[in-house]
């Protein structure tokens, strides 16, 4: 059930040296605690989840790597080569709600995000064929022309997924993308999550409250303002501390039972 | 103008008649400005949901004129422009700093300016109808000097459009994914809302304050329903604007109606046709 750490399809050939390292993350908001010394390190074609109940502080700490929240405590990545440098992260919100009526289609939603040239006036060649390349990545070329508020939670998904790719990050945050998708579209997204994470050298942090889904990443984090448990799947599934937050029904918890 | 007056003199109508009929003729150039610059601040102003926003935009700039008449000031739009500026910044800047929601903010605003306005206006027991003009607008009586005014506000739009529309965009639909690609959401916020702030001070006496809050969010609801992209949605809105602008002002001139409130009108009718025949959605 465990992959090894190394991905062995990487073309970079970095072998999972390249390192993520959060230090003592701290995040206080007005006299709220939002996170209390969280700690782990991900290396690069690693898949962690990350789980807990609602308001256990797992927006906080996306939004803390993202730069969004001030923080204590550190954040370092290190490249393969050993540099330091800032990490490039992708970022996949949680399950926006877009406005059904908004005239806006997948083209107009990824020419506001990647590029400079204005969306009221006729897309050049050149960009929509950047964009078909951003869409290709994850099987969407058809969805090139429908309107944003017109995608199902899946197509939606796999959408906001390519464009957290452009430019290819270093580091893809997911935020709930389970949610409100459908079973076939959920087997979907994370074969396309396995495919992404060793073709483009990258490590991948996910939330969800969909415990079937975690059975196959590298390591699961359980989170409530601390990390109270981290580790493979198995181990921290099967851990006191979670049954304790998700007693009953070992598969599903939080507000999803 | 000369440029202007020799192609008007070319149209078919009895006011159009060489050396004649200056102020129609200037109100109908007015409108062809003023109709695309509010065809397009329409469409943002719809898609971020702020028509509250800008109507009570249109109520501070009121108090603001009440100001500048109070101090004696010989062009108290001015003033208006300032004040409605800095309620633009006041608000943007609450907005982002406070948990409080939007429409509490903006209604706090709101109701403190127009009380400001009435209180300062009928102060010492003077009467409010000399600002009356204010409430309904007259297009009639706009001056070549405030046209061009006008046309370089619109250049402004134009160019604002040109380097900010993709981050407004952004910034409409979904906020934290603007954010996490690098938008700067306080700049762009305040830059429109400022935007937004001058437009509506500096037309409201053309085109009236109770209707100019009509004239920003009709173009761009029209055209939602009969949009499919961006592109259709800036083109839609504008050239409906244009088209119930030149309509509005005809049917004002010859029905003797208001011109703000004729356009209006008419924006309406187009609004319930496109409604009606509305795309089915893809």
């Amino acid at each position: 059930m465990n992959k090894p750490m190394k991905h062995p399809n990487c073309s970079t050939g970095c072998h999972g040296s390249c390192c993520l390292r959060v230090q003592d993350l701290t995040v206080v908001r007005g006299e709220d605690t939002l996170l209390d010394q969280v700690s782990f390190h991900m290396h690069c074609g690693e898949l962690i989840a990350l789980i807990g109940p609602n308001g256990a502080g797992k927006s906080t700490l996306f939004k803390s790597l993202l730069g969004q929240y001030d923080y204590t405590g550190t954040i370092t990545y290190q490249t393969a080569a050993g540099k330091q440098m800032k990490p490039r992260i992708g970022y996949v919100p949680q399950s926006p709600a877009f406005d059904a009526g908004d005239p806006v289609t997948v083209l107009d939603l990824f020419t506001t995000a990647i590029s400079n040239y204005p969306v009221f006036l006729p897309t050049p060649k050149k960009l929509k064929k950047k964009v078909l390349s951003c869409l290709a990545r994850v099987n969407g070329e058809a969805l090139l022309h429908k309107r944003v508020g017109a995608l199902s939670g899946g197509e939606l998904q796999r959408v906001l997924l390519a464009m957290a790719l452009e430019p290819v990050p270093n580091i893809l945050i997911l935020d709930e993308p389970t949610s409100g998708v459908d079973i076939a579209g959920e087997r979907q997204l994370l074969d396309l999550l396995d495919e992404i994470r060793s073709k483009y050298d990258l490590s991948i942090l996910l939330s969800t409250h969909d415990f079937a889904t975690i059975q196959e990443v590298d390591k699961v984090m359980l989170l409530k303002k601390r990390v109270l448990r981290q580790g493979p799947p198995k181990l921290v599934l099967s851990s006191p501390e979670f049954k304790h937050l998700f007693p009953g029904d070992p598969m599903r918890g939080g507000e999803m039972r | 103008m000369e440029l202007w007056y020799a192609l008007v003199d070319l149209l078919p109508f009895a006011w159009a008649e060489h050396g004649s009929m200056f102020f129609m003729k200037n109100a109908l150039l007015a409108i062809l400005v003023i109709s695309p610059l509010f065809g397009l601040l329409s469409t943002m102003i719809v898609q971020a949901k702020m028509s509250f926003f800008s109507d009570a935009l249109g109520h501070s700039a009121f108090a603001g004129i009440a100001i500048g008449a109070l101090c004696g000031l010989s062009a108290p739009t001015w003033s208006a422009v300032i004040l409605a500026v800095v309620f633009a910044l006041l608000f943007s800047l609450v907005r982002h700093k406070s948990n409080l929601a939007s429409d509490t903010v903006i209604g706090v605003f709101s109701s403190t300016a127009v009380a400001l306005g009435i209180f300062l206006s009928t102060l010492g027991g003077s009467s409010f109808t000399k600002f009356n003009s204010l409430l309904v607008g007259d297009i009639l009586s706009v001056s070549p000097t405030q046209i061009a005014l006008l046309a370089v506000i619109l250049l402004a739009v134009v160019l604002l459009w040109i380097f900010a529309l993709n981050h407004l965009t952004l910034s409409a639909i979904h906020p934290a994914l603007a954010d996490s690609r690098g938008v700067n959401l306080l700049l762009v916020d305040t830059l429109f809302n400022c935007t937004v702030a001058v437009v509506v001070t500096l037309s409201m006496t053309w085109v009236g304050l109770l209707m100019i809050n009509s004239l920003l969010i009709l173009p761009g609801a029209m055209a939602r329903n009969i949009s499919k992209s961006m592109k259709q949605y800036t083109l839609f809105s504008v050239l409906g604007a244009i088209v119930a602008g030149i309509a509005g002002l005809m049917l004002s001139y010859y029905i003797g109606s208001s011109t703000g409130a004729s356009i209006t009108l008419v924006l309406s009718v187009l609004f319930l046709v496109t409604f009606l025949f509305r795309k089915k959605r893809l």
